[in-house]
């Protein structure tokens, strides 16, 4: 009987503890949440201006660029995938990565082959578990990516894909990744990098249309500036919402977590009373019996 | 006098914008200064000193080394890999 009451206490002690953890791993969560949107804000402008100058140019001339140019023939695929350094986050590494399986599967379909690129240690112990190869990870800091990070990724991606097949590269890119809808709603998704399928804004009106510009040095020049900043604007941009959606993912997570342990301690209490209040009830019926035997006697 | 609207953005943070009558810049090319009314332009910017002359308060020096700005009906947006604003002034977003 005693020893039910030592588990059970001990049982409470350990929850509480790990309760602790939740509690304090969702604060943490919570208040660098504020700060990975905020920092999703603070690219706006960037990735705004770039974009306007993208088009700028596609609307201008006919882009004909070797990081727009459709292959013939599409025979070797990188996928980046962009999950977590730290567990801890719910299903966040696990829908990113379901979501690359199912690339992998429709690109093997079309029979691609495809180089992985990865983001974030949880990814790399994915493929490393299951002895798959991958061509380069990045490691460290994916709750708050730095741009030099997303500069290396674009500087990487790039390479393969001036690359000629025959000599290891790559003939598209693309890059899955969470996306940060809301607060409660984080989609894993999929974007096709490269090549570049450049969106001509949309005039709205006669005012909107953009202007002719004039090219400095030339268009050709300037195509060669834009569009490499253009695909680092983009990785960096899906750096930043995946960081905002982990945190997102763990806060949620933690949250239920905690939740869960505030469960297990009112059971295990409630246990640990019954089986307290057994115990005293078997000892006062023992020490009756004794006193009525002896009385008998 | 019509004036220049200017925004310099960097890679992860806004870092001014304001009125201003001119701006210079490096292109590849060589210096470029420009004034209200300029005709649209998208320039690629060289590694350099980039000035500023707003319409209130001193002149604006910053470093950056590298990026492209656009010129279009009197709004100039100077994207910078990284701009550096020289002393005196204070970033609107703080720089890093």
């Amino acid at each position: 009987m005693g020893a039910q009451i030592r588990v059970y206490r001990q049982k409470i002690a350990s929850t509480t503890s790990m309760r602790k953890i939740f509690k304090a791993m969702e604060l943490i969560a919570t208040s660098r949440i504020g700060k990975a949107r905020a920092r999703v804000a603070a690219s706006l402008p960037y990735s705004n201006a770039i974009t306007r100058a993208v088009s700028a140019v596609a609307t201008q001339s006919e882009i004909d660029h070797p990081l727009v140019r459709e292959p013939e023939q599409i025979r070797r695929a990188a996928v980046v995938i962009v999950a977590s350094d730290r567990g801890l986050a719910g299903s966040y590494s696990a829908g990113v990565l379901k979501q690359a399986e199912q690339l992998a599967e429709l690109l093997g379909k079309e029979g691609k082959e495809i180089e992985y690129y990865l983001v974030g240690r949880k990814a790399q112990a994915y493929f490393e578990f299951r002895d798959r190869s991958f061509t380069r990870v990045w490691t460290g800091g994916t709750d708050a990516p730095e741009f030099a990070t997303a500069r290396e990724i674009g500087a990487a991606v790039l390479e393969a894909f001036a690359t000629d097949y025959e000599k290891g590269g790559v003939d598209e890119i693309h890059i899955v990744s969470t996306r940060f809808q809301s607060m409660v709603v984080q989609v894993p998704q999929v974007v096709r990098l490269l090549p570049l399928e450049v969106v001509e804004e949309e005039a709205a009106s006669e005012a909107e249309l953009l202007p002719l510009y004039e090219f400095e040095p030339e268009t050709e020049q300037v195509l060669d500036a834009l569009l490499p900043r253009y695909i680092e604007v983009r990785i960096f941009a899906a750096l930043l919402q995946a960081a905002a959606s982990e945190l997102a993912a763990r806060q949620r997570a933690m949250k239920s977590a905690g939740d869960n342990a505030t469960e297990l301690i009112k059971k295990y209490t409630r246990l640990r009373n019954t089986a307290r209040q057994a115990e005293i009830t078997q000892e006062l019926s023992e020490i009756v019996a004794g006193a009525d035997a002896l009385n008998a006697s | 006098m019509a004036v220049l609207d200017v925004e310099i953005v960097a890679a992860d943070h806004f870092v001014w914008s304001g009125e201003a009558k001119m701006v210079k810049a490096r292109t590849s090319d060589g210096e470029i200064g420009i004034l209200a009314g300029h005709s649209p332009l998208l320039a690629i910017m060289a590694p350099g000193e980039l000035v500023i002359d707003p319409v209130d308060g001193s002149r604006i020096t910053a470093d950056v080394d590298g990026g492209f700005f656009s010129v279009d009906s009197n709004r100039v947006v100077i994207v910078a890999d990284n701009a550096q604003l020289r002393d005196g002034v204070s970033a609107t977003a703080g720089t890093r």
